[in-house]
């Protein structure tokens, strides 16, 4: 599977897709960027007039892009007729500075490993400064999801 | 060769970690079932199966592994392995 063919395989949309791009992608690991989009309701809150992207947000958008377009990507290479789901199984991340409404991060994932359907991995993610935003491991189980 | 009970104890000490039921992780026998009585979700059960594999330096097979949700059945498994070394 292309990148292109991984992004449509993706089972998000607005207001919970944060992949835009996915830069380049191969067995051991995932490169891909995402633009903070400022209109996101949860900006509203977090924090009261003080928008600043939480953590949880983050995460996710290390694992849309470094597990779960990873995922695809392999199950895509065992099986032509079905598309990978991947399920979040376990997060350990730790972050460094914050992110805010409009900042453009550059999320890196690399393979640990793919066995018995879990995929384990290192992440990390990067602002258009090149500064470590967050970085951490994340896992999550892989199955089939037949088309249509 | 290893005695049931020497393996028993090397498996618990493997499921420990995973095991959310300690109660039924304390009472551990050949019958107990990794997911119905230890509570051990799918994800963790995948790490139970690495920590068998290099515990006792083996590499267990797709199949296989969907066999191990009980101690008896990883008992059998890794008592065979390790006969083919």
């Amino acid at each position: 599977m292309n990148t292109q063919e991984i992004l449509k395989a993706l089972p998000y949309s607005y207001p919970f897709l944060f992949v835009d791009e996915l830069s380049a992608i191969d067995e051991n690991g995932a490169t891909g960027s995402y633009t903070f989009n400022p209109e996101l309701e949860f900006y509203k809150g977090h924090f009261k007039d003080n928008p600043v992207t939480p953590g949880v947000i983050l995460t996710e958008t290390m694992a849309q892009i470094g597990l779960v377009c990873l995922g695809i990507h392999l199950m895509g290479n065992t099986d032509q007729q079905s598309i990978g789901h991947v399920m979040l199984t376990s997060t350990a991340i730790d972050f460094m500075k914050p992110v805010f409404p409009g900042e453009k991060v550059t999320v890196v994932s690399e393979k640990v490993y793919f066995r018995f359907k879990k995929l384990h991995c290192t992440v990390s993610m990067t602002n258009a400064a090149g500064e470590t935003v967050c970085k951490g491991t994340l896992s999550g189980m892989v199955t089939l999801k037949l088309n249509g | 060769m290893m005695s049931k009970e020497d393996l028993i104890n090397r498996l618990k000490a493997i499921v420990s970690p995973y095991a959310q039921n300690k109660e039924a992780l304390n009472s551990i026998s050949e019958d107990t079932d990794f997911i119905n009585d230890l509570k051990i979700n799918s994800a963790n059960l995948v790490d139970v199966i690495l920590d068998v594999e290099e515990e006792f330096d083996i590499v267990i097979a797709n199949e296989e592994m969907e066999k191990m949700l009980t101690v008896k059945a990883s008992m059998t498994i890794i008592e065979s392995k390790l006969g083919e070394k």
